[in-house]
């Protein structure tokens, strides 16, 4: 050790003095300037978001789904408010798709226990319409039985059948002026939409079944001829005729049949309801998400929902963010009996059940200020106690330090020292806890529609829970009036879920990964 | 300890009492449902509305409703859904349904839930760590009738295993009864199960990192051993509480889930009450569903003190 040292000193000592200069003669010291930028706290939480994967694509998804909803009821050719009578619960359909017949967006509707009649009919509606219904036969069931001590044979079949088709004809009565309406469209356009009229009484006196243009035995299954064809039946009785058509006729008619059917005052006529459709809207029934049991546009009307809910929960959130902030101030500043006063009133609105909050408010105040004011109110009611809750901690952590104390000597202003020196310091937590709220009150937003405790839909055209709860009733006849709203809801509260997360990691690195 | 525990429960007992009055009084003070003309109990309900009070100030028709319900544990009689029957009587009727469809779910749910969190701790960011934290994320975040859809649609449509709706009859312990309900009890159990496996995989964690363990394993004791007397012992002063509060939850169960499978329990009277503005229904089911609110947070407090004596929940910092 000894020896090191002056080894070491023997070096230093060796070095020649005119290599030594001073480090600053004539010249003032002074700080370098920084070199890097300063980053502030949001820019650090910022870089620290950026690299927690799983949030940024939480957070890519969100905005798709806020771009879907911005967007679908905008690009949707249909309104909210477009309500089909017959288009009910149908499955998602696209004509320019369907025609491709690649098994996606062809309104598939699956049947089961079809028997070799219900095809023919099915066959019967593809020849006078020319839309063909059945899709694909996906099994075939052959089953014997025992009858009059035969045995008989009985093959069902499992089949998929495009529904918008399927519907084929319907009986509508039109007025004289609109009946020549049709015609003048049937004419600019060359779509068939009026079929001949068939009468009961040569169709075995069947009268609630549109799609008989056939002749039929008495249980309306067609008699073909023997080459398998079907034998029209069309009416060509010109003096129960009810009004003058010239129009489109169909092939095969040598201008004696009628089109329409007297009645008092106006006529009835066997539509095409496809075609009918087209000329009533002006365009195909391209439902791409297919229609709920109010006969609305999904697609269109998840778009709507999601409007409503994001706002409404951002709206919601802004406010009990801004009463619990201020409440849980005011608490955590003061102590003492303010505290406790304050405290026991947030105890007491906590325990109120929200379903009880809610059902009130409706009750109360639906009349006075809207469904959808009252529903603000029961939310702002009980929402903010978890904000405040918050604050108040945040104060009681850092309201007994130095710095506090400081600037309380130097004279700051308690309403200064609450909101200018002791609130920032609780940002980050507040932040997260408002991405975090959003979520819920969306959560409990769809889950009061769905109940029907609160019923939004003059209000808004729709909600998600409305969406589901109508899709729930036909869950097994029509899963995608569910499905999609379920995927819509589910991928939302994920993201945001992920996305404030992320964003509480970034703004606390010393809580990553736990959860409170 | 036993000093705080009558103390906490004084103070439930006196919010109960301030939002059991608050409810009271909006609820009378909402227009009443008119009686149906011609109605051959006009008169009956006429007369039982005037001994109620409907006519008097609010504070005396607290007092009959108080003064019933002290002395012959009187909540008042159904006027729209099920006209003159004993609401207390209707909602007992209505409790065992809700209850055991619960109960089913928290008794295979909580240790299930337990055990992946423990397990997820255990193997803490390897892939089982990630795919549970991702899942239990996943399933905290979807509401609930989102999976009910996704069960009625697999289970009870595609693959028909289970009936679409709960049985109707009260012999809740056949075979039969319990296969319609299953339904259910799956769907109730996602949110259980998450919420444990969160917890449990928090609190373990935490201990897992701290000194004490490392103390008990420096003195000789294998991993297991440290684990399962040091560490679990420990983690099991949160969980426990949330045990008991999950049970006094089962009571209230979900007015959701029991919409959609038709359980026929104390959710469905409360929504039926609802909307057909049954209000004596509608005054039980809110103290009904306050009180089981209130008590579970009083016993979650109340345990975690007999559990771990150095906390004192809501008592002064």
């Amino acid at each position: 050790m000894d020896n090191k040292k002056t080894s070491l000193d023997a070096g230093y000592e060796r070095i020649p003095a005119e290599k030594f200069r001073f480090v600053q003669e004539n010249e003032e010291l002074r700080d370098k300037e920084l070199q890097t930028k300063s980053r502030s706290f949001f820019a650090d939480a910022m870089i620290r978001f950026g690299k927690n994967k799983s949030s940024v694509i939480a957070t890519w998804i969100l905005a798709a789904l806020m771009l879907f909803a911005i967007i679908a009821p905008i690009v949707s050719p249909f309104d909210i408010r477009h309500n089909d009578p017959i288009y009910i619960n149908y499955p998602p359909y696209y004509r320019a798709i369907a025609d491709l017949n690649i098994g996606i967006l062809d309104g598939a509707h699956s049947m089961s226990g079809q028997t070799d009649n219900s095809l023919t009919a099915l066959r019967g509606i593809a020849v006078e319409t020319g839309f063909d219904p059945l899709l694909k036969i996906t099994g075939t069931h052959v089953s014997e039985s025992i009858n009059k001590g035969q045995v008989v044979q009985r093959t069902t079949y499992d089949v998929e059948v495009n529904a918008y088709y399927q519907k084929g004809i319907i009986y509508r009565t039109f007025s004289y002026d609109e009946f020549r309406k049709v015609q003048e469209w049937q004419n600019e356009t060359g779509i068939q939409v009026i079929y001949p009229y068939v009468e009961s009484k040569d169709i075995s006196g069947i009268s609630d079944n549109a799609n008989l243009w056939y002749q039929v035995n008495n249980k309306g299954v067609a008699v073909l001829d023997d080459d398998g064809n079907f034998i029209p039946a069309y009416s060509k009785n010109q003096e129960k005729a009810g009004a003058e058509y010239n129009s489109l006729r169909i092939p095969g008619d040598d201008g004696s049949y009628i089109y329409s059917y007297a009645m008092s005052g106006s006529v009835q006529c066997r539509v095409a309801y496809y075609n009918y459709y087209r000329y009533l809207n002006g365009m195909e029934p391209n439902y791409i998400m297919g229609t709920n049991a109010l006969g609305q546009d999904i697609f269109c009307g998840i778009g709507v929902g999601a409007r409503f809910s994001i706002l409404f929960a951002i709206l919601v959130s802004a406010i009990n963010l801004t009463i619990g902030a201020i409440y849980g101030s005011i608490q955590g500043y003061y102590g003492g009996w303010v505290d406790m006063t304050l405290d026991r009133i947030s105890d007491i609105l906590s325990g109120v059940p929200f379903v009880v909050v809610t059902t009130l408010f409706q009750l109360h105040l639906a009349k006075k200020v809207g469904v959808v004011g009252s529903f603000l109110f029961a939310f702002v009611l009980t929402g903010w106690i978890g904000m405040a809750a918050l604050t108040r901690r945040q104060f009681y952590r850092f309201k007994g330090q130095e710095f506090i104390l400081a600037a309380r000597t130097l004279g700051a202003s308690d309403r200064r020292l609450m909101f200018k020196h002791i609130f920032p310091n609780g940002i980050g937590s507040i932040i997260t806890s408002c991405a975090l709220t959003i979520p819920g009150v969306i959560g409990s937003e769809t889950s009061m529609t769905y109940l029907g405790i609160v019923n939004l839909s003059s209000f808004a055209g729709t909600t998600i829970g409305t969406l589901l709860s109508q899709g729930n009733s036909v869950v097994t006849s029509a899963p995608h009036a569910i499905l999609y709203p379920s995927i819509f809801l589910g991928l939302l509260m994920i993201c945001f879920n992920l996305f404030g997360n992320g964003l509480r990691d970034a703004f606390n690195p010393t809580t990553r990964g736990v959860d409170d | 300890m036993i000093k705080y525990a009558i103390q906490r429960t004084l103070y439930m007992i006196l919010v109960f009492s301030i939002i059991t009055f608050m409810c009271f009084i909006l609820i009378r003070m909402l227009p009443l449902p008119p009686v149906p003309p011609g109605d051959i109990h006009a008169e009956v309900i006429a007369m039982r509305r005037e001994a109620l009070g409907y006519n008097k100030p609010y504070l005396e028709q607290f007092w009959i409703f108080l003064r019933g319900l002290f002395t012959r544990f009187d909540w008042g009689l159904s006027e729209q859904l099920y006209t003159g029957r004993p609401v207390l009587e209707l909602f007992l009727e209505k409790l065992p349904a809700t209850m055991i469809v619960n109960l089913y779910s928290i008794l295979w749910t909580i240790p299930v839930g337990i055990a992946l969190g423990i397990w997820a701790a255990l193997k803490k960011n390897t892939w089982v760590d990630y795919t549970i934290s991702t899942l239990t994320m996943v399933v905290i975040s979807v509401p609930s009738f989102v999976y009910a859809f996704l069960i009625q649609y697999i289970f009870c449509f595609k693959l028909r295993i289970f009936p679409f709706v709960m049985d109707g009859g009260s012999d809740y312990f056949s075979w039969h009864m319990f296969k319609s309900m299953v339904p259910a009890i799956l769907a109730l159990s996602f949110g259980v199960i998450a919420g444990f496996c969160r917890t449990t995989r928090a609190e373990l964690t935490e201990v897992l990192t701290s000194e004490f363990m490392l103390l008990a394993r420096t003195k000789g004791l294998t991993k297991t051993q440290a684990t399962v007397r040091h560490a679990l012992r420990n983690c099991f002063v949160v969980i426990v509480p949330g045990i008991f509060g999950e049970f006094i939850g089962i009571l209230g169960g979900s007015l959701i889930i029991e919409r959609i499978f038709s359980i026929p329990g104390v959710g469905g009277l409360t929504l039926n009450a609802i909307n057909s503005l049954d209000y004596n229904i509608f005054i039980l089911s809110t103290c009904f569903y306050t009180a089981i609110g209130l008590a579970a947070g009083l016993v979650v407090d109340i345990s975690y003190g007999f559990i771990d004596p150095r906390i004192r929940m809501g008592s002064k910092k």
